[in-house]
């Protein structure tokens, strides 16, 4: 693919040589921009032992606009909904050019062991983790056994 | 020395300084005195005088608005003894209150200025050390690792060699890269696409940081004004303003399309909207509320009342569509009958019956005093037994007063297509040489009466939907009635053919006694609701 600005280039590169622990990050074959994605559940959080695939892509405007990233492995997480649609400032009005998808992918890692049910996207599941939050967990933990291994 | 507490008042009473200082002391914080409202009775008949419950504004320009702000650039620039960019950045960062801005600045000036987004030193390239880490909020919930041996960042006080820009990974010239000062350097093509996207599609001024993450530094007018091109250096002057008005809570932008003009207001601030219906005239003629910005007087309803009616009106304009619908069927021969003239007043072609298009019911019950138009009957709803028939009954209630609202809005309409077609005929009679110009006047005043009259009774239903049942809302729905038998009267008379000149002469001398009648109905009316809100007289269903 030609026209690939170089800062993607570099940042593929630095990705595939060494990618932080956890986490892996390669672009497909037919588009360059496009990338399959790994991030495993951080220790002692209700989601370690999994695996989850999520999809980032690369708008035209990026780095000036953030990554468009997605779970697609099913994941019970009060900040991501149905969709796999994520709630993270920095992939909204926090998003800075200086920011890379390694800092992307290593926030969602971070969110994952840390789920903030004040700041919900997926209402029903905040709701549950607010008022029982071991029930919470449990199927959090519960669902990372079924979908994510 | 003051305490804290009379400060307050202090601030208080200034705000209102130059509101009520040409009429007599009236305190329109006290409750109900009715010498008050005697002895403003007889300016009633005399319109120019200033009311207790009208507001002073002035209507300022583009350039006056920025005339403003400078004045407070340079005031801050000088008293603080910073550049009038740095004025500026510290002036938008605590909303234009330039003593609390003082009070800070001198309390500690490296934080002032480090909060506001600017150098805690004067000079930038002074600066050494590295920035501390942003404070770490839990809102803030992204990991924000620092700087990677990827993108790596050439302090800006080293400006030798090619530079790397962390953005774009090119190299450049240190020539062609710029840094605020806040040791992260970026080229110029990032800035001005950076910059140029924050403007032009995030609509973003006062607030646009530095590209860096976490880094707060704001970005200076004239730098952006020397990388971006000149129309986005405009758009960026105009948003600029437009937070200023936004922030200002004596200024409001005229919401009539393509007019420029800001109106300034200091005597409605928004604790005043349970009490005041700040209506003021734009230099473009046309009115506006100062409290809510809508587009047009909607006096005498509050501000909050109207903002919860337009609400209930989306939610139930499916229900409500089906009204608005300009036809209906004689209720006695059931042909179809098409309204053209905003009376209410209806006369079947094919029969000859007469009824009133808001009710449908017989018009020679209108005469009498037992039947009302204005008035939902409640007592239909008490008969409602299960939940569904109270659901349908509150639906019906809603319907009885959006039907009447909706239906002055649209009468006001073709009361001002219908007196087109008049002139027309009027400017005939001239020609002819029958009457005068002075003499075809009379029909323009009455329209323009009937016009005005028809968008306040408009509003009085929003407002009789909204109160509660007693005898004050009783009195003011006899008011409502009054006026609007007095316009439906007038819009008859205006309706009748014209163009006979044998009979112009009488029903010259009636449209203009009704005209005047109209008037002194539409009058008591606003001033009696009005006062009614400085009185406390009213109670509503829902909070104000
Ligand atoms: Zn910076
Ligand atoms: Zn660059
Ligand atoms: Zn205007
Ligand atoms: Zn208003």
């Amino acid at each position: 693919m030609s026209g690939l600005p170089k800062r993607i280039l570099k940042e593929t590169e630095r990705l595939m040589a060494d990618s932080p622990p956890g986490i892996s990050a390669a672009p497909k074959d037919d588009n360059l921009r496009h990338f399959d994605v790994t991030v495993a559940g951080p220790e002692s959080s209700p989601y370690e032992g999994g695996v989850f695939k999520l999809e980032l892509f690369l708008p035209e405007e990026y780095p000036m606009n953030p990554p468009k990233v997605r779970f697609l492995t099913k994941i019970y997480h009060p900040n991501i909904d149905k969709l796999g649609r994520i709630c993270l400032d920095i992939l909204k009005d926090k998003w800075s050019p200086a920011l890379q998808i390694r800092t992307v992918l290593l926030s969602i890692q971070a969110l994952l062991g840390a789920p903030n049910p004040d700041d919900p996207l997926a209402n029903d599941v905040a709701q549950n983790w607010k008022e029982n939050q071991s029930a919470a967990i449990a199927q959090a933990r519960e669902w990372t056994r079924q979908y994510a291994q | 020395m003051s305490s804290d507490g009379d400060n307050d008042d202090f601030l208080y009473e200034d705000e209102y300084d130059d509101g009520f200082d040409q009429d007599e002391e009236i305190d329109i914080d006290s409750t109900s005195e009715p010498d008050v409202y005697d002895a403003m009775s007889p300016a009633i008949e005399e319109a120019p005088q200033k009311k207790p419950y009208d507001v002073s504004w002035k209507v300022k320009t583009l350039q006056e608005i920025i005339d403003m702000q400078n004045k407070e650039i340079s005031k801050v620039q000088a008293l603080l003894e910073v550049p009038s960019s740095s004025a500026a950045i510290l002036l938008r960062h605590y909303v234009w209150n330039s003593e609390k801005l003082q009070e800070q600045f001198w309390n500690d000036p490296s934080q002032a200025l480090e909060e506001a987004g600017l150098s805690p030193s004067s000079s930038p390239t002074a600066r050494t050390t590295a920035l501390p880490p942003s404070p770490t909020k839990r809102s803030n919930r992204s990991l924000r690792p620092g700087p990677s041996s990827l993108l790596k960042r050439t302090r800006s006080t080293q400006p030798t060699g090619p530079f790397e820009c962390p953005i774009c990974c090119m190299e450049y010239d240190y020539s062609s890269t710029y840094s605020m000062g806040c040791d992260h350097r970026f080229c110029k093509d990032c800035w001005i696409e950076y910059l140029s996207g924050k403007i032009k599609g995030e609509g973003e001024s006062a607030k646009i940081q530095c590209m860096e993450s976490g880094c707060k530094r704001i970005v200076r007018e004239e730098v952006i004004d020397d990388l971006v091109t000149k129309d986005i250096s405009k758009r960026y002057h105009n948003l600029l303003n437009a937070a200023f008005v936004a922030d200002s809570p004596t200024l409001r932008w005229c919401p009539h399309p393509n007019c420029e003009y800001i109106i300034e207001c200091s005597q409605a601030p928004t604790r005043m909207l349970n009490q005041l219906v700040p209506t003021v005239e734009c230099k473009c003629g046309n009115d506006l509320c100062f409290g809510c910005g809508y587009a047009a007087s909607h006096r005498p309803v509050l501000c909050r009342i109207v903002r919860l009616w337009e609400k209930k009106c989306a939610d139930d304009s499916e229900t409500a569509n089906w009204l608005q619908a300009n036809t209906k069927e004689c209720s006695k021969c059931q042909s179809t009958i098409e309204k053209n003239g905003g009376c209410n007043h209806m006369t079947c072609k094919k029969c000859k019956y007469e009824f009133c298009w808001v009710c449908m019911g017989p018009w020679s019950e209108h005469g009498t005093s037992w039947y009302q138009c204005n008035r939902y009957d409640e007592k239909s709803g008490i008969d409602a037994r299960d939940t569904q028939a109270k659901s349908r009954a509150s639906l019906e209630r809603y319907l009885h007063y959006f039907n009447r609202w909706a239906n002055h809005e649209h009468s006001a309409k073709l009361d001002a297509e219908f007196y087109q077609k008049t002139e027309k005929k009027m400017e005939q009679m001239q020609n002819s040489g029958n009457l005068s110009w002075i003499e075809v006047q009379f029909a323009k005043q009455a329209v323009d009466a009937v016009i005005k009259a028809r968008i306040t009774l408009k509003w009085s239903y929003c407002m009789a939907f909204y109160l509660k049942r007693n005898n004050m809302t009783e009195l003011f729905e006899d008011n409502q009635r009054d006026l609007e038998r007095a316009v439906e009267n007038l819009g008859y008379l205006l309706e009748q053919n014209i163009s006979d000149t044998d009979s112009i002469a009488k029903l010259r001398q009636d449209i203009t006694n009704q005209a005047a009648y109209v008037q002194k109905r539409h009058d008591i009316l606003m001033d009696d609701t009005l006062r009614g809100y400085l009185e406390r007289r009213w109670e509503f269903t829902v909070d104000t």
